[in-house]
C-alpha cells in the first residue's frame, strides 16, 4: 500500500484526487489544477510536501563531507540558515539528485527528492566513509509549502509567534522556531515559505491556513508552476546520465577553490574542455514557447531552425500548458548555438516554437 | 463517483452516445474521462461532412496532463461539430454531457447501436 502523509485525511476532506507519486498517495488536484495554479500566482496556495526526505548532517567533518558530496560549495553559506541549491553528482558527473542544503548552527539540513530517497541515502552513507559525520533522516517532520504573493503575510497571521522570525528571513534562508522550521524557499517562482512541522501538529496548521484563505494545491499545479519558473524536475530534466552542464545547472557548480575535489569534478572538467573544443556538438537547456496549438510533452523531438542537419536536434525534457501564458511551454535540451525558433514533432506533426532563455514567469510576470 | 446517465450509450474508449429525436447521434466524452484527463486546454474536432469508420480516431482532447484521441463509436458521416469547444475547451470539464458535445453523426447502420454499452456495463468498466 502507498504511504500516506499526516495530511492524507485533509486531502480527502478537500476532495483531493489521490494518485501514486513515488510510493506516496498524494493529491494531484482538488478539482482544477489551473485554478490552483492561479491561486498561487495571484494570492496564496499550499502544497503538502511531507513526502520529501529531510536528512540532517552533523559531526566535526560535516562541512568537509558536504564539500566532497555536493557540486556546489557549502562554504558559500556564511550565515546560519542560509540555503544552497546543488546537484549531488556521481563520479561520471551525472546527477544522482538535486537538493537544498541549509547551514544550521554547527550542522546542516538537506532536503532531497522522495522518488530517489533510497539511492540518495545509500550514496550519502557510502560517501561518508572516512568522515566523522552522522546522517539522520527526519520522517517525523511534515512539510508544507505556502507560496504566492500573500503567502508570507498569511502564514504570519496564522502563526503570530513566528511572525518576527519570518519577517527577518532573507530569500533562500531558513531558521528554526522551537521544533518548527521556516524557510523562505519554494518551487513556484513566487515568494513564500517551506515550513517543516512536527507531524502531530501539521493537520491543525493546514486547517488554520485553509481558514485564512490559503488554497490547497496539488502535484499538477506544482508541476505547471515550477515549469513556468524554469525549475528542473529530477528524472525529467536531468538524471544520472545527464550532466549538470546540459541541464541548466552550470551555475550550481562551484569550480573555485580549484583544490576542492567534489564528486564528478574530474568528469565535468573533461566535459567542459570537450564542449569548448567541439561547440557544435554541445547541448544546453532552453525554454520553448509553442506558437501553434497543442501541448508539448517530454521526449518529443526538437528540430532547430538554421542549424545544419545532424547538429540541429534536441529533445523536450518537460512540457506542459502554461496557465499564465495560456499556451504550451517546455524545458528542452538543444544545441548550444540554438536561438530564435525551432519545430517540435508532436503527434506526427511539426509545430513551430520560439526558443527563449528560462524562466517563463517570475513573481507573476512574464520574463521573455 | 462519476456521473453516468442511464439514457446514454457508451463505448470502452470513454465516449458517450445520445440518440437524438431526428435519428442522428451526438457524441462526447464521459464525466469519468474528463476527470481522468484533468483541465482540458485544447480540442481538435473532425471536419463536417466526412465519412468515418467505427473506432477511427477523428478528434483529440488535450489536457494539461495528457493528449487523448477521440474515436468514432460507429461508422457513419459527421454532420455537425461543436465549434464552441475550440475557444472554450474548459466546457469539457464543466458540462461533459451537455454543452461539451463534440460532434453529431448520421450512422451507416442504426441497428449497430445495440452493440454499444449501456450505463451499467460502462459503470463496471470504470470501477
Amino acid at each position: 500500500m502507498a504511504k500516506r502523509t499526516p495530511l492524507y485525511e485533509k486531502h480527502l476532506q478537500a476532495n483531493g484526487k489521490m494518485v501514486d507519486f513515488g510510493g506516496w498517495d498524494m493529491p494531484v488536484n482538488y478539482g482544477s489544477q489551473i485554478q490552483e495554479h492561479q491561486a498561487v500566482r495571484q494570492h496564496a496556495g499550499m502544497f503538502d510536501v511531507s513526502h520529501m526526505t529531510i536528512v540532517d548532517v552533523r559531526g566535526v567533518d560535516a562541512t568537509a563531507y558536504l564539500q566532497k558530496l555536493l557540486a556546489n560549495d557549502v562554504a558559500k553559506l556564511k550565515e546560519t540558515g542560509k540555503a544552497l541549491y546543488t546537484g549531488m553528482l556521481n563520479t561520471n558527473g551525472g546527477v544522482i539528485d538535486d537538493l537544498i542544503v541549509y547551514r544550521m548552527d554547527g550542522w546542516y539540513r538537506t532536503v532531497v527528492n522522495c522518488a530517489t530517497r533510497e539511492k540518495d541515502l545509500e550514496w550519502m552513507s557510502a560517501q561518508s566513509k572516512g568522515f566523522d559525520v552522522s546522517l539522520t533522516e527526519r520522517p517525523e517532520l511534515a512539510m508544507v509549502a505556502v507560496q504566492g504573493p500573500r503567502a508570507i503575510e498569511l502564514v504570519k497571521q496564522v502563526k503570530p509567534e513566528a511572525a518576527g522570525l519570518i519577517s527577518g528571513l532573507n530569500v533562500f534562508q531558513g531558521l528554526p522556531k522551537s521544533d518548527w522550521f521556516y524557510a523562505r524557499t519554494g518551487y513556484t517562482g513566487e515568494d513564500g515559505l517551506e515550513i517543516m512541522v512536527p507531524e502531530t501538529e501539521v493537520a491543525d496548521f493546514w486547517q488554520a491556513l485553509l481558514d485564512a484563505g490559503v488554497a490547497p494545491a496539488g502535484l499538477g499545479a506544482r508541476d505547471t508552476l515550477r515549469l513556468e519558473a524554469g525549475m528542473n524536475l529530477y528524472g525529467n530534466d536531468m538524471d544520472e546520465n545527464i550532466s549538470p552542464l546540459q541541464a541548466g545547472m552550470g551555475w550550481t557548480i562551484a569550480w573555485e577553490p580549484a583544490e576542492r575535489n567534489f564528486n564528478g569534478r574530474a568528469a565535468l572538467e573533461e566535459e567542459k574542455a570537450s564542449r569548448s573544443a567541439n561547440i557544435d556538438a554541445a547541448m544546453k537547456q532552453a525554454g520553448l514557447v509553442l506558437e501553434g496549438r497543442g501541448v508539448m510533452r517530454s521526449h518529443q523531438k526538437v528540430i532547430v531552425d538554421g542549424l545544419p542537419e545532424g547538429a540541429n536536434e534536441g529533445e523536450v525534457t518537460s512540457g506542459t500548458f502554461s496557465p499564465t501564458l495560456e499556451k504550451s511551454i517546455a524545458i528542452a535540451r538543444v544545441p548550444v548555438s540554438a536561438t530564435d525558433t525551432c519545430m517540435v514533432e508532436m503527434r506526427g506533426k511539426l509545430v513551430p516554437a520560439r526558443i527563449i532563455k528560462l524562466p517563463f514567469v517570475r513573481n507573476g510576470e512574464k520574463q521573455f | 463517483m462519476s456521473n453516468i446517465p442511464a439514457d446514454l450509450k457508451y463505448v470502452a474508449s470513454h465516449e458517450w452516445i445520445r440518440i437524438d429525436e431526428d435519428g442522428l447521434v451526438t457524441i462526447g466524452i464521459t464525466d469519468f474521462a474528463q476527470s481522468q484527463l484533468g483541465d482540458v486546454v485544447f480540442v481538435e474536432l473532425p471536419e463536417a461532412d466526412t465519412e468515418v469508420e467505427a473506432e477511427q480516431d477523428i478528434a483529440v482532447v488535450e489536457s494539461v496532463k495528457a493528449a487523448s484521441d477521440i474515436y468514432a463509436p460507429l461508422a457513419g458521416t459527421i454532420v455537425a461539430v461543436n465549434e464552441d469547444l475550440v475557444d472554450a475547451p474548459e466546457k469539457v470539464n464543466e458540462d461533459p454531457y451537455g454543452d461539451a458535445w463534440f460532434f453529431k453523426m448520421k450512422l451507416a447502420d442504426g441497428s449497430q447501436l445495440d452493440t454499444l454499452l449501456d450505463a451499467d456495463a460502462y459503470a463496471k468498466l470504470c470501477e
